[in-house]
């Protein structure tokens, strides 16, 4: 249940109440660039989420993300069109430097931005404490997996919404947003972790680039190509990640997306290289109370976010008239084609 | 700050692995008679379904180690979140004599406003937060296993009642999952897993498609090939105002791997040596301590004499 259907007053006795699952769900969709925001929002976006253009956001990638000045332009720009910004500054300061995150947060409220996504303990303490007004999502980076956690942010931060780490079933959804006075987001398509995310330091021990301090994981300036003989290699920093024939499609060799062997056997251990998609579970994820679907993908290009918000937006559109969900036009876009309903369904664990 | 302001002091971590009842019971009988560390930690930090398994000796374990003088420090689930999962932490607040140690943040509720420790694996990187959780009542905390030296000699004196814990013995560990990767490498679910994760008391060595050792699983945690070994590095952690050091448990004889920590920490033996004594104990091991070098952990670098 979210904080607005808890908090609306109970329907008088002849006004049937509302059926949860039929409400709209919010679709926040990733602008990884001015030029992929306003693709987003021209292909259906109610809400886009970025970041700022250094080691304060999670997708700090080189030419990626957004200055001060292009992210208030970004603002004024999306809420012309009645978009909402949601500003990630989701890594954790560094320790005696905290002032670029500080700033971050400052410049969000300063250009009107509807909500700051936040993972640190303490910048959430700054921001709630200098920023009052100033609405506060949980990051996924957080890794907030269960209704005492959530309530903690909430009691002592006022977070409004949590993005809910990708560890969790539909089931288990629907118990917590039973359980927490806040708003739920979860992932519904793109790139997937495995393991829970702001915990995770593989990237870390295999190239020294971390996730949670710099904003990267398995980056590309630690990946290099190999072709010998028939076969062609991925490696990240000094660890062979992947091997393929030459001619088969290489993935990119995310940390966990490698083969690797263990007992004996060789094989995708961690995960195999599919993206995420729920597009097919909107129903049920819209009855177990989810406010927002998020679609992963800063890092992607113009016309992939053009795409893949073009087809969500079809199939939360559909779900709303109460019509089934053409999956078909999100299976070209997946990486390698193939695709998982990852934690979702229970059986995936 | 330290215990007594100045004589650093070390912590045998809770065993991470699924080590049988009989195994532990012993293995902590030994540790009270004779490991010099004053803090141990007790209970499961990773996966609820071994805890059946052992609770039973717990008590006995927890009562040993006090009478042996040892601080107990009972550690919470890292990622709790089943209804019985989150009951856990009810079960550590609730007993006597004991410091509890948060592993997740769903333990905050319970833990605030009394003394209470900081696992390493909740994401303390900074003075912003190191002050939130101080006021709340943490006395000591465990720095996450990849912080650099950097930060935390920029952290340290921001400090204000906490002791600070620096990762410096065992696999460290890199990833939690809602995935057992124990029981999906041997083709079982995780829901009839058949606990095959307690072959591996060391972890499940993962290797690269060319034979190089890389990581070790451990049901739904993933760890490094390398031990994180800091006995070289102790000085120079100490003189940035850390004042405590975790040694993990593993299957080798870690009486000795913590008087050898003892032993420099004192100046009784010289990191040299204390390296040697370290690599004497785990053969086949590989070492390292890239991260707090702010290298790949996966790195050993050699450090110079102070």
């Amino acid at each position: 249940m979210t904080a607005a259907t808890l908090a609306s007053p109970a329907p008088a006795a002849n006004t049937p109440a509302p059926r949860p699952w039929t409400k709209k769900l919010e679709l926040v969709c990733p602008a990884g660039t001015p030029a992929a925001m306003r693709a987003a929002i021209e292909a259906g976006a109610d809400s886009v989420y970025c970041g700022f253009a250094d080691e304060t956001n999670a997708r700090n990638f080189p030419g990626l993300n957004f200055s001060p000045t292009e992210m208030a332009d970004a603002i004024a720009y999306a809420h012309k069109r009645n978009v909402k910004v949601l500003v990630a500054v989701n890594t954790f300061p560094r320790a005696g430097s905290p002032g670029s995150w500080h700033k971050a947060i400052d410049t969000i409220a300063a250009a009107g931005g509807d909500a700051a996504i936040v993972a640190d303990i303490g910048l959430l303490d700054y921001a709630c404490e200098k920023h009052p007004k100033l609405r506060l999502h949980l990051s996924v980076q957080a890794a907030a997996a269960s209704a005492d956690s959530i309530r903690y942010y909430v009691e002592r931060f006022g977070v409004k919404r949590v993005v809910l780490p990708r560890v969790l079933t539909v089931a288990e959804i629907a118990a917590l947003n039973k359980e927490i006075p806040c708003e739920t987001e979860v992932f519904v398509f793109g790139g997937l972790c495995v393991m829970a995310e702001g915990r995770c330091s593989l990237s870390s021990y295999a190239t020294g680039c971390s996730p949670n301090m710099n904003g990267v994981c398995s980056p590309p300036s630690h990946v290099a190509y190999h072709q010998e003989g028939g076969a062609f290699s991925s490696r990240l920093g000094e660890f062979l990640i992947n091997k393929v024939p030459a001619g088969v499609p290489m993935p990119y060799p995310t940390l966990c997306k490698g083969r690797f062997t263990a007992n004996g056997e060789t094989s995708h251990i961690f995960e195999d290289p599919a993206s995420l998609d729920a597009s097919l579970l909107i129903p049920p994820l819209a009855e177990a109370g989810v406010t927002a679907l998020k679609i992963e993908g800063r890092q992607r290009s113009r016309s992939y976010t053009d795409a893949v918000v073009r087809a969500l937006r079809a199939a939360v559109d559909a779900h709303a008239r109460g019509k089934p969900i053409d999956s078909r036009a999100l299976m070209s876009l997946s990486e390698g084609a193939t695709t998982t309903r990852g934690a979702y369904q229970k059986t995936w664990r | 700050m330290s215990d007594d302001a100045t004589r650093p002091t070390l912590t045998l971590g809770t065993v991470l692995f699924n080590w049988p009842a009989d195994r532990l019971r012993d293995f902590y009988a030994r540790i009270a008679d004779e490991a010099p560390v004053e803090r141990v930690c007790v209970g499961e930090a990773v996966c609820s379904k071994r805890l059946p398994f052992y609770d039973e000796v717990l008590p006995d374990i927890v009562e040993r180690l006090k009478a042996s003088g040892k601080t107990v420090i009972l550690s919470s689930l890292m990622l709790p979140t089943l209804p019985r999962e989150r009951a856990m932490i009810d079960g550590l607040v609730a007993t006597d004599g004991v410091l509890v140690e948060g592993n997740d943040i769903s333990t905050f509720s319970k833990l605030a406003g009394k003394p209470h420790a900081i696992g390493p694996f909740i994401n303390v990187y900074n003075e912003g937060t190191l002050a939130f959780l101080e006021k709340q009542g943490a006395v000591h905390v465990a720095l996450p296993p990849e912080m650099p030296l950097t930060a935390m000699a920029a952290l340290a004196p921001h400090a204000k009642t906490a002791t600070l814990e620096a990762w410096a013995f065992g696999r460290a560990p890199l990833a939690i999952s809602a995935r057992c990767y124990h029981a999906r490498i041997h083709g079982v679910s995780k829901d009839s897993c058949q606990f095959v994760c307690n072959q591996d008391l060391d972890g499940l060595p993962v290797d690269t498609l060319e034979g190089r050792p890389f990581l070790a699983v451990n049901g739904v945690q993933t760890l490094s090939d390398a031990y994180v070994n800091l006995i070289g590095d102790l000085r120079g952690l100490c003189a940035r105002g850390i004042g405590s050091f975790r040694l993990s448990p593993h299957t080798c004889d870690m009486v000795a791997v913590a008087q050898a920590f003892r032993d420099v920490l004192d100046g009784a033996c010289d990191p040299a040596e204390g390296e040697r004594r370290i690599a004497a104990l785990l053969p086949q091991a590989r070492f390292a301590n890239g991260f707090v070098h702010g290298k790949p952990g996966h790195q050993r670098i050699a450090v110079a004499a102070e």
